[in-house]
């Protein structure tokens, strides 16, 4: 399984790369959505996207809305992960198309519960 | 650090006779972890320094915080996925093929901890089915998960933890930094203190019961009686849950088990449940 990581901060960045590595997926980072969009049309492929939203020239949902008008990448699973955490954020973010949503702060956990709730993640179950 | 040999003993003795709840060897790490932010509430270095003043008697109230810490769960909500999904997949059109007239679900969620599983149930047949009306007994041995769960209110990092982004719009206020879940969810689950060694709560016989991860911290013996006490609540075509590493197999042999989706549920074998 392959996950691109899109946060205009490079710590934030390593630590979501370090909890999906942790999971077993190959990680590549972007800076911003406009990073991420250019490794999508140069055909890299990834099974999910975890996305900040407020990054400089494109932020995640514009990344979100620009990823959904195209067929090809229908099959991206696309993650939020940010410190917006309105509820009508959210909502915004689940109708332009994000498939789920993490609020910072976060425990790996919590990453990983999503990733199994959308059948990314065999569940490890818990004792 | 590590806890002294006569620490752990008096330790698992008290929780056997408050709980019989019997924590084993290898649950020596569970002592230190969980008792060590009592020690230190109390002004004191190390869980053996703790433990010593739990020696003597009239100490009734720090033996019961002693209990509580070391018998509450981490949760999260749709904790291990399988079993809702099996609730709302195959044990709702189940029931309803055996009842037809089906309009109300009568659910027991044992030790329920702070309340995610009573009210990721409740949310997921609110989706699955609603106009079915439903009703969870939520139990726990311990008060202060039950008030937690009663109030409904989560901090950012529980609502992270497994809860679909859909089901929290639809269903929990944002007020400051915490959650709070609908009054249309609270209002399915009751939440009462229960012994899992007493006879079972109000609000049966039930046609599900939950009763995950809880039976590895009895004896064979507690754990049997668990189960009859359980199979006395259940209704004859009713569904019991236990956690993935727990069985029925050689503690009560009235169950078979039933493979659903990932996962398995327990049902009464026809003769006993006829």
């Amino acid at each position: 399984m392959r996950a691109l990581v899109i946060d205009d901060s490079r710590a934030m960045r390593h630590i979501v790369a370090d909890i999906l590595g942790g999971l077993g997926f190959a990680t590549v980072q972007a800076g911003n959505g406009r990073e991420a969009l250019d490794l999508l049309e140069a055909g890299e492929r990834f099974d999910v996207a975890c996305i900040d939203w407020n990054m400089p020239v494109t932020n995640g949902l514009e990344f979100l809305t620009a990823v959904r008008a195209r067929s090809e990448w229908r099959d991206l699973t696309l993650i939020m992960v940010t410190t917006e955490g309105e509820v009508g954020q959210i909502v915004r973010a689940l109708a332009a198309g994000a498939h789920e949503y993490v609020i910072k702060p976060f425990t790996p956990d919590a990453i990983a519960s999503k990733l199994e709730l959308l059948g990314l993640l065999r569940v490890r179950e818990t004792t | 650090m590590t806890v002294s040999a006569d620490t752990f003993t008096f330790v698992v003795d008290l929780v056997r006779r408050r709980t019989a709840i019997e924590l084993t060897a290898d649950k020596e790490y569970l002592v230190e972890t969980r008792l060590l932010p009592l020690a230190r509430l109390a002004g004191l270095a190390g869980v053996d320094e703790y433990v010593s003043t739990l020696r003597t008697g009239g100490q009734g109230a720090e033996h019961d915080r002693l209990v509580e810490a070391l018998t509450t769960n981490e949760t999260s909500w749709f904790r291990d996925v399988g079993p809702f999904e099996a609730i709302t997949g195959h044990v709702l059109p189940a029931l309803v093929a055996s009842r037809p007239e089906l309009r109300s679900l009568r659910i027991w969620s044992a030790a329920c901890s702070t309340g995610q599983e009573p009210y990721s149930i409740v949310m997921a047949l609110l989706d699955a089915a609603p106009d079915l009306v439903v009703r969870v007994t939520a139990t726990d041995i311990s008060q202060e998960v039950l008030e937690r769960g009663r109030a409904g209110r989560y901090s950012q990092l529980e609502i992270n933890r497994g809860l679909p982004a859909g089901m929290l719009v639809r269903h929990f206020a944002r007020e400051g930094t915490e959650w709070q879940v609908s009054d249309q969810v609270r209002s399915k689950v009751t939440f009462s203190r229960h012994n899992l060694l007493d006879r079972p709560p109000p609000g049966g016989p039930f046609d599900i019961v939950l009763l995950r991860n809880v039976l590895i911290y009895f004896d064979l013996e507690s754990r049997a009686k668990v189960l009859r006490s359980v199979r006395g609540d259940l209704r004859p075509d009713g569904f019991l849950f236990l956690g993935a590493v727990e069985t029925t197999l050689g503690i009560d042999s009235v169950w078979e088990r039933v493979s659903v989706g990932r996962g398995s549920v327990y049902r009464l074998k026809k003769a006993e449940a006829a």
